[in-house]
């Protein structure tokens, strides 16, 4: 609770608890991010990870608790509204809009900060056009930012495998947050993306004030950038600290890392 | 055709128009094909009359220009649904109720209905002492468009919380309400809406009045000129020309991008901004509107509305052509609304006649016009068998049945083969948000 008065902080969240019918899978969880901190989320599969993102995003209910976010309640408020105030998100299962140009998926992130409405953009009107020609100059900034090179008319489906988890990203910073929610950024990856990924996320924290909540199941990433571990088992926190910490921690190494994270 | 077609390329005549048309401005390129369509179908009623008649081959004969109002009317309802299901791949079952609002509007502001009343405003072809409310159609256009966008909005803002089949079902009820309500209208409390079955007629002609007549020449009123049917043809092709312009610029822009992201997507687009019920509702509104406009010019052109016009039947097959044309491509649904609306306005009919008179023996004729609904039936299961992407496909459809799995930088990572499917195997804690 003492986290509550640290006003360094973006995100809040209090006693969050969300329920499935009888199953609790995210238990009294109360957890900060700090502004421009990276903060990883790591458990083994079932520890409430996701369901806990879900419900920062809008996406679920929560059944109590508080979520404050840059000083706004956004408990139970609807997932645009969130993303309005700042939270960008990627998805675990890729959930690019996959018959739309790669331009067109980070354009989409971009809706809430875009103004053009219906009379304006019918009749072209000079301001709708020239919002519509600086997006499109930022879109392509923001997919060479992530790395995509010559893909901006491609398909999102017809992305390889690493394209389309780098759109994720760009989709989501087009969306301009303050708090990006990576979720397994890395699943799928081979070591050579995933080194890549990591440079990709030093150079995210250099260049924008973005604070990162990361959900990630290789070690090698979650201690690489971390600032700060929390470990969630069966929807509790069972432990928090630096990488450093969180690697001899005895109840982590039980529960989730094993044996050989400690070598 | 194929070693022509190579002969012909060898020889640099295809090859060559090939190529210099790759080289003509991209507008040019673009809008020249709707351009050529759009000069063939304007002059249509000129050249119609030296098309020949009777036993064309299969067609039987040309539509005559009465029957394409009705035509291009039906197309103009099918574009405009195509931004509800094309584009924001909302299934509506019920659009007929915006054709039924649209045309009903029309039988208020524009006709004998309300006798206890006597308003006129800018009014033509009707006499100035008439009682009843008689604006001009023009107005009465957008009036009735923005009133069906109204209605669309009220439709919407209980049934798009639903998703998929259940928002089918919910508008198919109200499809069947309208008409339902329409029908039964004629004494609410004693008060007569809309003349129950007998429905509202005679409704106004459009027109320009007299100043306008005597000063520059136009029309005063479409019902007493003698080419009335060609005059409500241009009409009708400049409402349907309106539409497609609007949807296409809709499509490019914000609003339309956040439509194809729900369709593509509900839950990721809601999680990138877009509020889904606001644009949805957006989708309805503006397919209302078009619908409505439609709605209130044939209700013109018929000078009537009849609550047995809006029958289910209507949104089936308004839908048809949407599927038929290629959902969200403005271009497959505007042709395949054409031929849709031509066979049934006359095209089966007159087909039947054909194959009478040619094909089948005296002593087994068949009346094929009969069968309509089984034909289209036949029609959308071939589609979907064989061309599922529709007539023209929009754009990226095709694209990415053209380029398939080969984009440029779809080179294998072998390494990943088995995460094709994300989420697969030992990962994966949360999966997909689960709803509805």
């Amino acid at each position: 609770m003492s986290e509550r008065s640290d006003s360094g902080d973006l995100l809040v969240a209090d006693e969050v608890r969300k329920e499935f019918g009888g199953l609790i899978a995210v238990n009294d969880l109360t957890f900060t991010i700090p502004k421009r901190g990276i903060v990883s989320l790591i458990g083994p599969n079932g520890a409430g990870k996701t369901t806990f993102f879900n419900a920062l995003t809008g996406l679920y209910r929560v059944t109590s608790g508080q979520i404050l976010f840059d000083g706004h309640d956004v408990t139970d408020k609807p997932p645009h509204a969130i993303t309005k105030l700042g939270v960008g998100r990627t998805f675990q299962n890729i959930r690019l809009f996959p018959q739309m140009t790669a331009m067109e998926n980070v354009l989409v992130g971009m809706h809430a900060r875009l103004k053009g409405g219906i009379i304006g953009s019918i009749f072209g009107t000079p301001r709708v056009r020239r919002e519509e020609r600086e997006a499109r100059e930022k879109a392509r900034e923001l997919l060479r930012f992530s790395g995509l090179r010559g893909v901006d008319e491609e398909l999102a489906e017809s992305l390889s495998y690493g394209d389309q988890r780098r759109l994720e990203v760009a989709r989501a910073l087009a969306t301009e947050p303050k708090l990006l929610l990576l979720d397994e950024p890395t699943a799928g990856m081979n070591p050579q993306e995933t080194v890549t990924f990591m440079e990709f996320v030093s150079k995210l924290r250099e260049e924008r004030p973005v604070a990162i909540l990361l959900i990630e199941h290789d070690m090698k990433v979650v201690m690489g950038v971390s600032d700060r571990v929390t470990v969630l088992d069966y929807g509790e926190k069972i432990a928090e600290g630096s990488p450093q910490e969180i690697q001899k921690d005895e109840r982590v190494i039980e529960a989730y890392l094993g044996k050989a994270a400690t070598t | 055709m194929r070693t022509y077609r190579a002969e012909l390329a060898r020889r640099g005549g295809l090859h060559e128009l090939g190529a210099q048309w790759r080289r003509l401005p991209r507008p040019v390129q673009q809008f020249s094909p709707a351009l050529a369509l759009l000069a063939v179908a304007a002059t249509y009623p000129f050249y119609l009359s030296s098309l020949p008649t009777g036993n064309v081959p299969l067609i039987y004969s040309f539509p005559s220009v009465r029957s394409a109002v009705t035509i291009i009317v039906f197309t103009t309802m099918a574009v405009g649904l195509n931004v509800v299901v094309g584009y924001c791949g909302l299934l509506d079952l019920g659009y007929v109720a915006f054709y039924a609002i649209g045309a009903y509007t029309s039988g208020w502001l524009a006709s004998g209905q309300f006798q206890q009343v006597r308003f006129h405003f800018g009014s033509v072809g009707v006499a100035h002492t008439a009682n009843g409310i008689h604006v001009s159609i023009w107005l009465v256009l957008l009036i009735a468009a923005l009133l069906t966008a109204l209605g669309g909005i009220l439709i919407g803002l209980p049934t798009l919380r639903l998703r998929g089949d259940y928002l089918a079902i919910v508008t198919l009820g109200f499809g069947e309400i309208i008409p339902q309500f329409v029908r039964n209208a004629d004494s609410l409390h004693g008060f007569d809406l809309t003349h129950g079955t007998f429905g509202i007629s005679p409704i106004d002609s459009p027109g320009f009045g007299n100043t306008l007549h005597d000063s520059l020449g136009l029309p005063s009123a479409y019902s007493q000129q003698f080419d009335a049917d060609r005059l409500f043809f241009w009409t009708a092709l400049g409402i349907l020309i309106v539409t497609i312009v609007c949807c296409i610029r809709l499509r490019d822009s914000r609003l339309g991008r956040a439509w194809i992201a729900i369709r593509e997507d509900e839950t990721a687009a809601g999680a990138m901004g877009i509020p889904l019920m606001r644009t949805k509702t957006w989708a309805y509104a503006i397919g209302a509107f078009f619908g409505g406009a439609a709605g209130a010019y044939i209700a013109s052109f018929n000078a009537g509305a009849f609550p047995s016009q809006f029958s289910f039947n209507i949104s089936v097959f308004l839908l048809c052509m949407v599927i038929l044309g290629g959902m969200g491509s403005i271009w497959g649904v505007t042709i395949a609304g054409a031929i849709l609306a031509w066979l049934n306005v006359e095209g089966l009919a007159n087909i039947g006649t054909w194959l009478n008179d040619n094909i089948f023996p005296a002593s087994h004729q068949i009346e094929v016009a009969k069968y309509q609904f089984g034909i289209y039936g036949v029609i959308i299961v071939l589609m979907m068998m064989f061309r599922p992407q529709g007539l023209i496909p929009e754009a990226r459809r095709k694209r990415e049945i053209e380029e398939g799995g080969h984009g440029p930088l779809d080179d294998p990572l072998y390494e990943m083969r088995g995460a094709d499917e994300p989420g697969a195997g030992e990962r994966g804690s949360g999966g997909p948000v689960p709803r509805g």
